[in-house]
């Protein structure tokens, strides 16, 4: 029973029944930007400690190094890029107005790619991993939810 | 199902429990509080125009100036050598003169009106994260922490990273904090105030057209102008044909620009920003091993990678809309969410219910001993901290110590205020009982951006500028209620 600090009653139902749907936030671990290579994005491999227990060292080694492998996708120096670049140029930059850059394509396909592993491998295991670009690509943003005990379906 | 759970917290919409929520409760599963973009809470100090589509700079004086002179001197060129020069020599000259002004318009709105390439600041969680790697690195969690940088190593260089206690993140390579906009910049070349803005990663291009585009410009102009003045000496004497054709005051205005776009296609050729020039980071002078970790090797591969290379989008998400995150929060018995703020800063820090209690203690408990002691305004201080100081122990303070932080914050204030200015702090003495209505408006929690600022201050001392700026912000914010 959560206590209402609201008046309504129906608040208070819908407290209960976010508590019955959401378990509680256990703790959040952060995978830092490695910048060994530069100033491009990749993120660090290293596994951490926290998700010792609940998921695969391999499995999310592997995850983290496709998110890599895309961001370098994303930002390579490359004939396509360079067309594009000069495109714009040329168009005085009107031409994204229609068109999408590489980068931003890219970028939805991290996305897809995201929500994929969530629903096959994380959220199965009570973990939840938030989109690069929601944190400024500062950081993997890895949410642990609670273990109830209960088994891993609901 | 934990399936079901993942997408519950993505779609489901959940009404926050809102104590200042002035619309009352509708259906359980749709948003509350109006829709706001995140633009309009950026803590950064820029402006933002258009729905959030443009942003700029605070100070856009100089930006205007910068417009006028290029609109007058095109504007004279055209109305008075123009015409001439079409008739003696060739159409051709306005047309290209059209195409050129158009070109240096175009890139100059661009690198005014994008952003720079802003870093958003950091969320509560990460920053927690981060001050706890720190402590434990450190050993020490004494009131002023230590300088905190990381080292690391790029392409054989050792490069340090520094943490930026606005922002409260470590500074990607190459990123600076700006001062004038309060933001860090990606690759932070410099804030350019006649552009109105900083110039940084994703702007550095447009920048560079503009200038390069308006030195063409100018001396296109100035070359014409003269030939202009020596035809027409040829029919009516030099100093008629200075009558007729103005003279145009571009001749110093050549050279600098000229200049500035020699010195930045040095540094586009060498991959240096002006910030690591101007430091002379990359210098030989400094070692005879250093060398910039970041050129590519040949001047070719730099000048495309700066001028051609993929335009990174902006990491703010200027024109989203304001989530308030509640499926990832606790539910809120003991008033502070520890882990509750994820999506963005308007998700706040503190309960705002124990924010609008705590400021309004602090703001009754303020008024009483101002109200008697008007003009002696150095024991106000000392009175405001007594019922200061026990505010925060007697309620549970996150990490970051908000309400204390607010109580610092009005301390601060409201000796200023009754420093300055009396009939404003009559003024602001109406306050306290129109608080709970506009939490936007305290410093408490403030998604205007107080609160990171108001943090950096109580981690760092010598942050107390911008700390002491914003709190006068506040007071005025607060007494314009």
């Amino acid at each position: 029973m959560l206590p209402c600090p609201s008046s309504s009653r129906g608040k208070c139902k819908l407290l209960r029944l976010q508590e019955l749907q959401t378990p509680p936030v256990s703790s959040k671990v952060f995978i830092q930007r490695d910048y060994t290579s530069g100033t491009i994005c990749r993120f660090q491999t290293k596994f951490p400690s926290e998700l010792e227990n609940r998921v695969d060292k391999q499995q999310f080694e592997d995850t983290i190094q496709t998110l890599n492998n895309l961001y370098a996708e994303a930002e390579k120096l490359g004939g396509r890029s360079y067309l594009e670049g000069c495109l714009a140029c040329l168009t005085a930059y009107t031409v994204f107005l229609c068109l999408e850059t590489h980068y931003e394509k890219v970028l939805k396909k991290i996305s897809r790619f995201i929500k994929d592993q969530n629903e096959k491998i994380y959220a199965p295991r009570g973990l939840l991993l938030t989109d690069p670009i929601e944190r400024g690509l500062r950081v993997v943003e890895i949410t642990i939810f609670e273990d109830r005990g209960v088994g891993s379906g609901r | 199902m934990h399936l079901g759970v993942s997408e519950s917290m993505r779609e489901c919409e959940y009404s926050q429990i809102s104590t200042r929520s002035s619309t009352p409760m509708e259906t359980p599963y749709k948003k509350k509080t109006p829709k706001r973009r995140k633009w309009e809470s950026f803590p950064g100090r820029n402006k933002f125009y258009c729905d959030g589509r443009i942003m700029m700079a605070k100070q856009t004086g100089v930006f205007y100036l910068t417009l006028v002179l290029i609109l007058a001197t095109c504007g004279l060129f055209f109305t008075f050598d123009c015409p001439f020069l079409a008739l003696q020599l060739t159409p051709i000259i306005p047309v290209i003169g059209g195409v050129l002004f158009l070109f240096v318009l175009g890139s100059l709105l661009r690198t005014s009106f994008s952003d720079p390439g802003v870093l958003p600041r950091a969320t509560p969680d990460e920053a927690a994260d981060l001050e706890r790697q720190i402590d434990v690195a450190n050993g020490s969690t004494g009131y002023r922490p230590p300088p905190r940088t990381k080292e690391v190593v790029i392409n054989g260089q050792t490069v340090k990273l520094k943490y930026c206690f606005t922002c409260k993140i470590f500074r990607p390579p190459r990123a600076s904090h700006c001062s004038l906009c309060d933001n860090c910049v990606e690759r932070f070349d410099h804030h350019c105030p006649w552009v109105g803005n900083c110039v940084g990663r994703r702007n550095y291009r447009f920048f560079y057209m503009f200038i390069l585009s308006l030195s063409f410009l100018t001396i296109f102009i100035f070359a014409f102008v003269i030939t202009h003045i020596i035809l027409r000496s040829h029919h009516s004497g030099f100093l008629n044909a200075l009558k007729d054709s103005p003279v145009v005051v571009c001749f110093f205005s050549v050279w600098s620009i000229v200049g500035l776009s020699g010195f930045h296609t040095y540094l586009i050729s060498s991959n240096q920003t002006t910030n690591e020039d101007i430091k002379g980071s990359w210098s030989s002078k400094r070692g005879k091993d250093n060398y910039n970790p970041y050129s590519y090797g040949n001047i070719f591969t730099n000048c495309c990678a700066a001028l051609c290379g993929p335009l990174p989008p902006s990491l703010i998400d200027r024109r989203g809309f304001i989530q308030s995150d509640a499926p990832q929060m606790a539910p809120p018995t003991n008033g502070i969410t520890m882990y509750g703020a994820t999506q963005s800063q308007q998700s706040h820090m503190c309960d705002q219910d124990q924010c609008i209690q705590s400021t309004k203690f602090v703001l009754q408990a303020a008024t009483t001993p101002l109200l008697q002691q008007q003009t002696s305004d150095g024991r106000t201080a000392l009175s405001l901290g007594g019922p200061c100081t026990s505010l925060p122990l007697g309620q549970p303070t996150p990490p970051t110590s908000t309400p204390s932080l607010s109580c610092h914050e009005v301390v601060d204030m409201l000796p200023i205020h009754t420093h300055t200015h009396n009939p404003m702090a009559h003024h602001h003495f109406l306050t306290p009982e129109e608080v709970p209505s506009p939490p936007g408006m305290l410093p408490c929690g403030s998604p205007m951006g107080h609160s990171p600022t108001v943090q950096a201050g109580f981690y760092n001392p010598a942050s107390q500028d911008s700390l002491h700026e914003d709190s006068v912000r506040g007071l005025v914010k607060l007494s314009s209620v």
